[in-house]
């Protein structure tokens, strides 16, 4: 009986489901009643990328990162195979530019053969990795898993969340959400005029497997005493690496639809055989990259002489639980929204520009939204760099052997606001609210004359600097609309050395 | 890029219209334009935004018909809740008297809070057992067990314990979420149209299983504050006016019987708590049919008397019940 091995395009497709279904599996159960010892960044610490910028910019491969070498190292012996394999953006690619965008037949030497300015995508890496080396982490503005990851958590899971079927119990809104979706959906349609062009001409990570796979010894091999010209391995070719040709490896992304098309089994993946056409070297012209060095080791001075939280201590700019000192935290934080996903009060929001360009979407407490739940420290879980430092929750509340609590701010009282201040209303929700023992906000009773000459008993509240944590409860659930009538700043925050306000604290 | 097919090139020239044709033509627009015009007239309202007409419900009365034969509150001390609760309602008639076969049963714990047990913020997880347990011994078809929490209510419910307990006892736990309100007639002084957790409207019997806590604002949380926590909307402002918008809920929501924790007493600090230094134990419970001889009597743990409390005079005046509770029939017992 002959044994019939399943086939190599076959096997690609379990693994892209499994993964694609293992991401997903990962981004909805990322929830305090869900998520178990689950590693929910776990594509994130896969991701080379992010593993050698972060170590660019801060000299150590932070705990989970190790796994990227599990990427990394496969391929460099059997190419880029990540990008259709695992990545979940090139999977979604793969569906919308073979299924949603299908073209014609003879439109495929068009669609999917290899052109001059797929290089992009390699002076994009080195202008990202020039910048990770002078300190700045901004590869997560394009690298594909924060990309998408970045999406679904902030924009798409909440709309795709409704009253029949539902993810959340409070359906979150984020700032901004929809912009950060609107590239995602962008990038997808553009499959429309090219299959995956995204990961053809953009991807920093596709770039960066692309240089590690040059060296690797298989391959996908074409015959060419049996190859007769049709060009009909273009027709679902993913990475336009023209294996019709002289087949480039570092654009090739084993998608294996060309052996699988080839109606003369010219073509094969492995060790090159004594008729195997040549292939061709990494297509990057030495004179434009180091252009590109050359040009972006400007960006990161621009960046820090702008005004920015790196620069200065901005009051709005509240970071979650264990986050690091802004210069560190800027060294960190890849703009990946897991910490935002998980945030059960919705209070954690990609920033706009509020914290300097450097620091688009990343993440800060905006207490209208939501507060920082006095038990919780899923940030700092789930954070695959560092940039939220994984906290305990003795050591977030100071309690034993830690000797202050993990303050985020301060609040301030509001006088010309304050319901018992400023119009003989009581109140104290804050009070109420309050999570510390004994209570940052405590009261006095005063006798006032109202206006109609009557006395009205109220209880005036105060605030104790050193007792309050930042958590911004008080805020969240002051019943004053608008602007709140105690209203926190990130002042008198752990993380900062200089962002105080007490001599004694 | 397709070539062009020279067969299937369009015609230069038009041919003329036949009679049929254009007759035709015409009546299919004239029926057109005249249901363009019929629709529109049919669609124009004097209203800028035309909205469904919301329904506003009304709470029904949980209460029994009152006797004499058992007392309105019974007292138990003891060191284990589930003998202490089968005590007291013993003491008040026993469950058969709440609770008739089939009843679908809302038990309302306090669980406002991310805290643990003992921390005395929530109420005990073994008395939201206990109290769940011996609703199904009397048969109950469902056993639901809600809140509206101040912190993430997956987290209140986990840490308070009280999921747990609800799940040993074979307890519902219904966390509302955005779309579990119905707007609600309170029919209060201060409270009148709200939203309510819709569970109070689809259930037979009520049970507040309130906590004995201090508050800076009203004094104390007890069986009428626990009130609060069937609301939804901007339930922040009633604090302006505390006391008149808590006689306005205990009027609204008339329980078939409320069983108070007072085995852990949270002294100061109230609501939220969080230290241990803010607990005291009491070991004991206390049921009563009486909200406010109930609130009353509970005091005593906060070392309050209620003419510093507002809230009992005016729940008395609107005839919710005694303020002084010596004149409650009651039991007192050990167990």
């Amino acid at each position: 009986m002959k044994i019939s091995l399943p086939r190599l395009r076959t096997i690609r497709r379990i693994y892209a489901t499994f993964f694609f279904g293992l991401f997903l599996f990962l981004l909805l159960i990322a929830d305090f009643s869900h998520m178990k010892g689950y590693d929910i960044p776990l594509f994130l610490e896969i991701d080379p990328l992010v593993a050698v910028s972060g170590l660019l910019t801060s000299q150590t491969l932070y705990k989970g990162m190790l796994l990227s070498l599990l990427v990394l190292v496969p391929t460099l012996f059997f190419g880029r195979f990540f990008c259709s394999w695992v990545c979940p953006l090139g999977i979604m690619h793969q569906l919308f530019g073979l299924r949603v965008f299908a073209h014609r037949p003879s439109l495929s030497l068009n669609a999917n053969s290899y052109r001059p300015w797929f290089r992009v995508k390699y002076y994009l890496l080195a202008g990202f990795l020039v910048v990770a080396l002078t300190g700045g982490m901004q590869i997560g503005l394009l690298d594909p898993i924060a990309l998408v990851f970045r999406s679904a958590a902030v924009s798409l899971l909440p709309a795709l969340d409704n009253p029949g079927w539902t993810i959340y119990p409070h359906t979150p809104i984020f700032y901004g959400g929809m912009s950060i979706t609107l590239f995602l959906l962008l990038i997808l349609a553009a499959n429309r005029f090219m299959p995956r062009i995204w990961c053809r001409v953009l991807c920093p990570l596709g770039a960066f497997l692309g240089v590690a796979s040059r060296w690797s010894p298989f391959g996908i091999q074409r015959d060419v005493d049996r190859c007769n010209g049709c060009n009909k391995c273009l027709h679902h070719c993913q990475g336009a690496c023209d294996p019709h040709a002289q087949w480039r490896r570092s654009e090739c992304h084993l998608c294996m639809n060309c052996i699988e098309d080839c109606p003369e089994a010219a073509l094969h993946y492995g060790l090159p055989a004594t008729r195997s056409s040549v292939h061709l070297p990494l297509d990057i012209n030495r004179r434009r990259l180091l252009e590109t060095c050359i040009g972006s080791l400007a960006l990161l001075p621009l960046m820090r002489h702008s005004a920015s939280a790196v620069t200065l201590d901005l009051a709005p700019v509240i970071r979650p639980p264990g986050s690091l000192a802004e210069e560190d935290f800027a060294k960190r934080c890849i703009k990946c929204s897991a910490c935002m996903r998980v945030c059960p009060t919705n209070a954690l929001q990609p920033t706009l520009l509020e914290a300097g360009w450097e620091q688009l979407w990343t993440p800060v407490l905006i207490p209208r939204i939501g507060y920082c739940e006095h038990h919780c420290v899923l940030c700092g879980l789930v954070c695959p760099t560092g940039a939220i430092r994984a906290l305990s929750v003795d050591e977030k509340l100071g309690r034993p052997p830690f000797d202050s609590p993990i303050r985020l701010g301060t609040a301030f009282f509001d006088r010309g606001r304050y319901l018992p201040w400023a119009m003989d209303v009581p109140c104290i929700v804050c009070e109420e609210v309050c999570p510390t023992s004994p209570k940052a906000i405590w009261y006095q009773t005063v006798t006032v004359t109202t206006r109609e000459h009557a006395t009205l008993s109220l209880k005036q509240p105060y605030l104790k600097p050193d007792l309050c944590i930042g958590c911004g409860i008080c805020e969240h659930k002051c019943p004053v609309g608008g602007e709140a009538a105690i209203r926190v700043s990130s002042i008198g925050e752990s993380r900062s050395a200089t962002n105080r306000m007490l001599l004694k604290s | 890029m397709t070539i062009p097919d020279p067969k299937k090139r369009r015609p230069r020239t038009q041919t003329p219209w036949s009679r049929r044709q254009f007759m035709t033509r015409l009546a299919t627009l004239a029926g057109g334009a005249t249901a363009l015009t019929a629709s529109g007239i049919w669609l124009r309202g004097s209203e800028p935004v035309r909205h469904r007409a919301v329904e506003i419900v009304k709470l029904k009365d949980f209460r029994l018909p009152a006797t004499t034969l058992h007392p309105l509150m019974a007292i138990v001390h003891g060191e284990h809740v589930e003998p202490m609760l089968r005590e007291a309602i013993h003491q008040l008639g026993g469950i058969n008297r709440f609770i008739q076969k089939g009843d679908r049963v809302l038990l309302k714990p306090n669980v406002g809070w991310d805290r643990m047990p003992e921390q005395a913020a929530n109420t005990g997880p073994e008395l939201v057992l206990a109290m769940a347990r011996l609703c199904h011994e009397a048969h109950a078809e469902t056993v639901w067990v809600t809140d509206v929490s101040l912190n993430d209510p997956a987290r209140c419910f986990h840490r308070s314990g009280i999921q747990q307990a609800a799940q040993q006892a074979n307890a519902q736990v219904f966390i509302p979420g955005k779309d579990d309100f119905l707007t609600t007639d309170m029919g209060g002084k201060l409270l009148k149209i709200w939203s309510v957790n819709r569970l109070f409207h689809q259930v037979d019997k009520v049970i507040n299983l309130p906590i004995v806590k201090h508050h800076s604002l009203s004094g104390c949380t007890l069986a009428m504050k626990n009130w609060y926590g069937i609301i939804g909307g901007r339930r922040n402002q009633l604090h302006q006016e505390i006391h008149t918008s808590i006689v306005d809920l205990a009027a609204a929501v008339r329980p078939t019987l409320t069983v108070m924790d007072a085995t852990r007493v949270l002294k100061h600090n109230g609501p939220t708590g969080g230290s241990l230094d803010d607990v005291a134990r009491y070991n004991t419970l206390i049921a009563s049919l009486d909200e406010v001889a109930l609130d009353s009597y509970a005091l005593g743990y906060l070392d309050l008397t209620p003419d510093k409390i507002p809230f009992l005079s005016l729940a008395e005046a609107r005839g919710l019940g005694k303020v002084r509770w010596q004149d409650v029939t009651r039991s007192e017992s050990q167990v």
